[in-house]
């Protein structure tokens, strides 16, 4: 319709004064009209009104001239207008503040219980929320993934609630939409699937454990019995699935229980660090390793792994084999075990195994075995025989019926959705979530085949690589949006309940499906609701349900264990894994290098330790967070070993600006692998397994965002479906460019300097001191008397011995204290503003060093070095011993940064805090001041938090009690490393910590007198075991 | 044996007076006051001016860039929050010793050969004070605050924090500047009378007139103004150890290995004299030649400026035995890394051009030959003022790139601003210079015609 005519048409109609006059009459209060036309409520007038754009404006595009343009943009404005004028207060209730909220108190948070849904695998969370906006990610005690800790992406998911790169609205191909016209557009399709039961339909998705998702999904079907359900998740968890089959002949999940466990023996499994339960281990795992309080006994890690990991750096024997090489690792000690299993190795070849079986054995019942998820099926099947063997069934290792709604094998799926695709039997294809235009394998063509779809709608917290494929793409809430349920690892279920109202126009899973069910107007509330009706809640519903949502977990949920039959293993639990036989061939080492530059390689395809599969990629807090072990931050690499980078030729080059922390140049090199190839950066890893290449997924993204494009190299582009996590014919070559890269702590060694300190079990049982050993250093007398802190004297212990180096500490402690993210740039300059560092430290042999994490805040130094140098007293020292900032006196000199012998103040070389988004600004923290440019920070001890307690105490004329402060670091970390509290109060937690003989501080001899002091690391070697 | 090097300073203050003979008061005042008046300004003037006067314009432009921008534009980081800005603060700050050292110390001990350099030397002091003036301003995170650093009644009762050595260099540096210019400008005062006096311009005239405060010449005037003189330089006397001093304190008072050192304060003193008078060689001989001062400024001062540079080079030098010593003596295994770092880390080159140019290359000073050689003086001069700077790069820089926790290690490489900021102090210093050597007498008239009648008397 041409806008002439249509114009005219509304001149043109009839006014119906008789109605208007009788519309007058009845309608209250003031009611201001504008022209005729309005107060006879025309149809048409209404259409034009209600249409944020004349329909007109769409054709624009097809080529309207300029004049054209600027006349309907003129009309829409005067129209938009007049919509503004309308008189809403007449008959649609705006609430005034006035009447307060219940429970809302201006200036207190309030926590709601939720999960943080991470592969389909809820953790529990408490959200803080200030006067209706949530700030911070905590962990839900009651929880049993999470027993009150958090890891780094759930800290970091709060940033993702506030995104501004979020997707925003509807969009058809590209153009802003709406819900409705959606449902419109997507209704006739889907009445023709109707007709024939489906079967051009398709709907792909991650994995889901959500009851309530699973059950639209499953009434979906069954309203068009021929559509399938496919899921595909990046980093899936298919080798274990299909391990189980493999033993049990059906589908189990595996539950460890390392809080029984006295011998582990982690097959390529990174447990402390990633998959469904990574919080929950770390703890049970941390748990055994303490020798304090009366405990005595400390567990023994085992790790045979390619890629040094957390769980790695943890272990008391550590063995670098490539990833091919671990199935004859688990076969060899299967065999040893006394399993009937055909290794084909030299054992001798491992120098330890005799001595690792001896002590399984006789940890009988209290031993694990844990292959990763990396390894293929075999692997976790012959994990589970052992585990079987050792007895450890019921006592260490636990099975259930699994947790997914629909457990299948993921690749499989991905592979028949694109075979669908290729002969054009999908017609409808609607991708919930997931990004596999992205990360589906490249050999599978994803994105190829997805354009002969007819119709691809694709939801998404971005408009991504996926979305750009798509004709229809919905932004999905965020899990703080949205009403919707989830199951832990052990089957726990957790209702996810909204903190906050979309951000945008965004719709959940729940209401696509509903609206795709034909339900279209009911919201996520009722859906989820009602189905946990249906469901036995203990009691009567709404108490349960109130019950369940406050608690952040459904009473009675939990799987029960149960019992499985394991079937003998057999020779093709192997099959189809080809690595076993490579491993045959002679060790290439004997191989000259120099006549071969291209010689075959292994590579790993690993999960990002920050951006996981790539999903976090826009989040500047996960690309800013220095990765455990390599420090790298805003890329990945090709990791490789010493020896690889020495006999390939790979070199570095330390930056001068920024240098060891920052700042360093690495060769490229191209990765050729089954015909594609991939530049990537390489980066020397002590410890990594030789002739093997690590490559990180979830770098390289295009459509990710501002923070995320153009970051890294995409490993998907060499991932292929048939060996998804590691395969062997890479070839890599010098391209003879350097590259910069981010690494926040270059530096390896401790220099001989006692940073950390550590022992092992039997020398610790020897000299329980040796942790003050010849640097026990009593404070140096002084003239003067000492300041005597009477009241409270805060204070912090770090337990050396239970850090893992997960990170999660360092995203907590950004989200709490407004920490702003500097970008690459600055990092490589050495200007990252992280308050929380985790320093890591080498020692012994670069093939397979022993790893030391040791995180480090301020120390809050009686004797503060910093305090003495600042000409303007804006660092100064509070009668609790607190190293206090104040921000708006500083001039910045960085004197006291200089004088900081641990170098943990950070300062605002620019204006880094990012004042003008406005989606950032409820991001933030309240009670934390956001720093400006040219102003120094640091770690405060979470001030805010100590006086938020001090207030309270002071209201109920009580002192502080031990553990009613609690640190974001101390909050988040998974095995409980950090204490804090009053050490004037004897009792306290932390009082105790620093008096145990393994207390020590950094750098007493300066006479600082810190106040976060440190409980040295212990390592429990086995003494059959020499040395590594 | 003891007579005999006393007869050849003789023969040498016979053959190098301070002022060549022959001249009169008339001849001395006609010279040097027709360079600010008669003579036609000489072409090397523009173009030595034009230059600093580009220079001067980035150095503008370079702090406008800080100030709108941040001081992040400058290559420090986390661990190394000081870099080019202290350095220079530190190195300007040395050279303005010498100024002070020849008006005051020698005026003191009666040292006649001081009265041909010490105008121009004041000036470079002033100069150089102003220039290292600008970089703790500069560096500041917040420049806009600087003034929360002295001790101003603020309205919230906040005073400085005392402790902190930087406060004391408020008071150092400002103290030491304000004393300078009062020196400098009173001792100015009669030459600007004589200018006022043989100025023909109206504006020359009148502007040199208002200058010299109503300077008659008169018994009275020479009496107040001997005393003042004479009080002045017994106030900027202990100026001289105590600005350096102080400075030094900025280190010395700080736990940073390298730094945290009790031989900072004379061995700092030391070596601000040191790269004074090493400035006054490089900027008097190119001045005394093209001006054709070398009546005035003889190979006698030249020679007496290169005697004091090899006994403070020579104090330095023994600073930095020390330094090394003290690490290797003291078992400190952080003093001892430090050591080994300068030497061997990273930053090695800058350890061993320091030596070079600040130990090594003025050792040819001790040949007599080479204290009267003036273009080996010049190069010498220009050695020690890079060596003096690299010095400081070496204490400053890398010092902080290596201190107490490996972990924390890092790199410092300056940026172009921090060269921009840099060079353009050297444009602010030389321009001021060329200003000053275009409208004031750059040697003491009054002090010279008292030359004229010392070396008159003996004939």
């Amino acid at each position: 319709m041409k806008p002439e005519t249509r114009n005219s048409k509304l001149a043109n109609a009839r006014l119906d004064l008789a109605s208007i006059r009788e519309r007058l009459a009845s309608s209250r209060g003031q009611e201001y009209w504008r022209c005729l036309e309005e107060l006879s409520d025309s149809e048409e007038f209404h259409k034009l009104l209600t249409q944020e754009f004349p329909q007109q404006a769409a054709g624009l595009l097809d080529g309207v001239s300029r004049r054209d343009f600027l006349r309907l943009m003129g009309a829409s404005l005067a129209l938009a207008g007049l919509n503004a004028c309308r008189p809403a207060s007449v008959d649609e209730k705006i609430v005034p503040y006035v009447n307060q909220p219940e429970q809302i108190v201006p200036g207190r948070p309030l926590f709601f219980a939720t999960a943080f849904p991470l592969s389909g695998v809820g953790t529990g969370v408490l959200v803080e929320s200030h006067e209706g906006r949530p700030t911070k990610i905590e962990g839900n005690p009651n929880h049993p993934a999470s027993l009150g800790a958090t890891d780094a992406f759930a800290q970091a998911s709060i940033l993702t609630l506030y995104d501004p790169d979020r997707s925003q609205v509807v969009r058809n191909a590209g153009r802003i939409s709406t819900w409705s016209a959606f449902l419109t557009a997507v209704n006739d399709d889907l009445e023709a699937e109707r007709v024939v039961g489906g079967g051009g339909l398709r709907i792909l998705t991650e994995t889901i454990t959500s009851p309530t998702l699973g059950n639209q999904l499953r009434q979906l079907l069954a309203k068009f019995p021929s559509a399938k359900w496919h899921q595909y998740e990046p980093v899936s968890r298919d080798n274990a699935r299909a391990g189980g089959r493999l033993a049990f002949g059906t589908d189990v999940n595996t539950i460890y229980r390392f809080e029984n466990a006295e011998v582990i023996l982690s097959l390529d499994a990174d447990f402390l660090f990633s998959g469904p339960a990574n919080v929950r281990y770390a703890r049970d795992f941390a748990g055994k390793r303490s020798v304090r309080q009366g405990k005595v006994g400390m567990n023994r890690l085992y790790v045979i792994e390619a890629t040094p990991s957390v769980t790695g750096a943890m272990a008391d024997h550590r063995m670098a084999l490539r990833p091919s090489e671990i199935p004859n690792f688990a076969a060899a000690v299967a065999a040893k075990i006394g399993l009937a299993v055909q290794s084909t190795i030299d054992a001798q070849r491992f120098q330890w195994i005799d001595a690792l079986v001896r002590d399984l054995q006789k940890h009988r019942e209290a031993s694990v075995v844990v292959a990763g998820d990396g390894q293929p099926p075999g692997v976790h099947a012959l994990a589970h025989a052992m585990n079987q063997a050792l007895d450890n069934v019921g006592k260490t290792v636990v099975y259930t019926n699994p947790i997914e709604a629909n457990p299948l094998d993921q690749m499989a799926s991905l592979r028949e959705l694109v075979k669908d695709m290729e002969s054009g039997a999908v017609r409808i294809l609607l991708m919930l979530g997931g990004n596999p235009v992205y990360t589906a394998p490249v050999d599978l063509g994803f994105a190829e085949q997805l354009a002969k779809v007819p119709l691809r709608v694709h939801s998404g917290l971005y408009e991504d690589e996926t979305s750009a494929y798509c004709h229809w793409h919905i932004p999905e809430t965020h899990y703080l949006e949205s009403w919707s349920d989830i199951r832990a690892y052990d089957g726990t279920a957790t209702i996810l309940q909204p903190l906050i109202a979309p951000l945008y126009s965004g719709r959940s899973s729940h209401e696509i499906l509903a609206a795709l069910l034909g339900r279209s107007g009911e919201t996520s509330y009722d859906i989820v609701r009602n189905y946990w009706k249906g469901q036995k809640i203990a009691g009567d519903f709404e108490t349960g349900w109130r019950r369940a949502v406050h608690d952040g977990i459904i009473a009675g949920t939990t799987f029960q264990p149960k019992s499985v039959n394991l079937k003998a293993p057999s020779s093709n639990w192997f099959a189809g894994s080809p690595s076993v036989s490579e491993t045959r061939n002679p060790k290439p080492e004997t191989q000259n290098p120099q006549a071969e530059p291209g010689r075959s390689l292994e590579i790993s395809f690993q999960p990002d330790p920050t951006l996981f599969d790539g999903r976090f990629a826009n989040n500047g807090w996960l690309q800013e967070l220095p990765k455990p072990l390599t420090k790298l931050t805003w890329d990945n690499a090709a990791l490789v070993s010493p020896k690889t980078a020495q006999r390939l030729g790979l070199s570095y080059r330390i930056g001068a600006r920024g240098g060891e922390h920052g700042r360093v140049f690495t060769d490229l090199v191209e990765l050729r692998y089954e015909g594609r190839s991939l530049r990537a950066p390489a980066w020397i890893v002590p410890g990594h397994a030789e002739d093997c290449i690590t490559v990180h997924l979830g770098y390289g993204r295009t459509r990710a965002g501002k923070v995320g494009n153009g970051t890294g190299f995409n490993a998907y582009g060499i991932r292929t479906a048939s060996a998804p996590s590691y395969g062997t014919g890479v070839e890599i070559r010098k391209i003879g460019t350097q590259y910069t890269l981010a690494c926040t702590q270059f530096h390896h060694s401790m220099e001989g300097r006692d940073l950390v300190r550590a022992a092992a079990l039997e020398e610790y049982r020897k000299n329980p001191d040796f942790a003050q050993g010849e640097h026990h250093h009593e404070s140096a007398g002084s003239l003067y008397p000492g300041f005597k802190y009477e009241g409270y004297a805060w204070g912090m212990a770090i337990d050396v011995n239970a850090c893992i180096g997960c990170n999660a500490c360092v995203v907590a402690c950004q989200a709490e204290n407004n920490i702003a993210v500097v970008g690459k740039t600055e990092v490589t300059r050495g200007r990252e503003l992280h308050w929380l560092r985790i320093d890591r430290y080498y020692k012994g042999s670069p093939e397979n060093p022993e790893t030391f994490h040791q995180p480090v805040p301020c120390m809050h130094c009686e004797n503060a070095p910093c305090e003495l140098v600042c000409p303007v007293g804006a660092t100064s020292h509070s009668d609790e011993g607190l190293n206090d900032m104040t921000y708006n006196r500083c001039v910045g000199t960085r004197y006291c940064s200089n004088n900081c012998p641990y170098k943990v103040r950070r300062f605002n070389f620019f204006q880094y805090a990012d004042f003008a988004t406005p989606s950032l600004k409820p991001l933030r923290n309240p009670d934390v001041t956001v720093r400006s440019r040219g102003v120094m920070e640091k770690c405060t001890y979470c001030v805010q938090r100590i006086n938020g307690a001090k207030i309270e105490a002071e209201r109920e004329n009580r002192p502080v009690r031990d553990g009613e402060i609690v640190t974001a670091c101390q909050a988040a970390c998974p095995t409980e490393a950090i204490f804090f509290g009053d050490i004037n109060n004897r009792d306290s937690v932390v009082a105790k910590a620093k008096g145990d003989s393994l207390n020590y501080g950094l750098l007493t001899e300066l006479n600082t007198k810190p106040r976060t002091t440190y409980l040295a690391k212990l390592k429990n070697p086995n003494p059959e075991i020499k040395s590594d | 044996m003891e007579s005999e090097p006393l007869n050849k300073s003789a023969e040498i203050e016979a053959v190098h007076p301070v002022i060549e003979p022959g001249h009169t008061f008339a001849s001395v005042t006609d010279k040097i006051s027709a360079i600010v008046l008669t003579q036609k300004t000489p072409r090397f003037w523009y173009v030595g001016f034009g230059i600093s006067f580009l220079l001067l314009m980035v150095l503008l432009y370079s702090i406008a860039a800080v100030l709108t921008i941040g001081v992040g534009l400058f290559g420090i980081n986390i661990p190394v929050a000081w870099g080019f800005d202290i350095v220079n603060f530190v190195w300007w700050i040395g050279i303005g010793h010498a100024g002070t050292l020849i008006s005051a110390i020698l005026l003191l001990l009666r040292q006649k050969w001081r009265q041909s350099i010490n105008r121009f030397a004041e000036a470079m002091t002033l100069f150089a004070v102003a220039c290292a003036g600008l970089f703790p301003l500069l560096h500041l995170g917040r420049p806009w605050y600087a003034y929360w650093l002295f001790p101003y009644p603020s309205t919230m009762g906040i005073q400085p924090q005392f402790r902190s050595p930087l406060v004391w260099d408020v008071f150092a540096v400002s103290t030491y500047f304000t004393i300078s210019l009062l020196f400098w400008y009173v001792g100015l005062i009669p030459d600007l009378a004589t200018l006022r006096d043989q100025a023909r311009q109206r504006f020359a005239r009148f502007a040199y007139g208002i200058l010299a405060m109503g300077w008659r010449g008169s018994a009275i005037h020479w009496h107040r103004y001997e005393m003042a003189y004479l009080l002045l330089a017994g106030l900027a006397a202990p100026l001289v150890v105590s600005v350096h001093t102080v400075v030094s304190f900025d280190f010395a008072v700080a736990l940073v290995p390298g730094w945290h050192s009790t031989i900072f304060p004379p061995y700092f003193v030391a070596g601000a004299i040191y790269s004074g008078f090493a400035m006054v060689l490089t900027l008097a001989i190119p001045l005394r030649k093209m001006y054709g001062l070398e009546d005035f400024i003889t190979l006698r001062h030249l020679k007496n400026m290169a005697e004091v540079m090899l006994a403070t080079g020579l104090i330095v030098a023994y600073g930095y035995l020390m330094e090394t010593f003290m690490a290797w003596y003291s078992g400190n295994i952080y003093e001892q890394y430090l050591m080994w770092n300068r030497m061997f880390g990273p930053y090695w080159y800058m350890y061993w051009a320091l030596l070079l140019f600040n130990i090594l290359v003025p050792q040819v000073l001790w040949f007599r030959a080479v204290r009267t050689n003036v273009v080996a003086l010049f190069v010498i001069a220009i050695c020690v003022n890079v060596g003096m700077w690299l010095e400081r790069y070496v204490i400053v820089v890398v010092s902080l790139a290596r201190d107490f926790m490996p972990s924390a290690w890092g790199r410092y490489s300056a940026t172009a601003w921090d060269y921009g900021v840099f060079i353009g102090s050297i444009g602010l210093f030389f321009a001021a210079l060329f200003l000053f050597v275009r409208f004031l007498p750059m040697i003491s008239i009054f002090e010279m015609r008292e030359l004229v009648h010392d070396t008159e008397e003996p004939k």
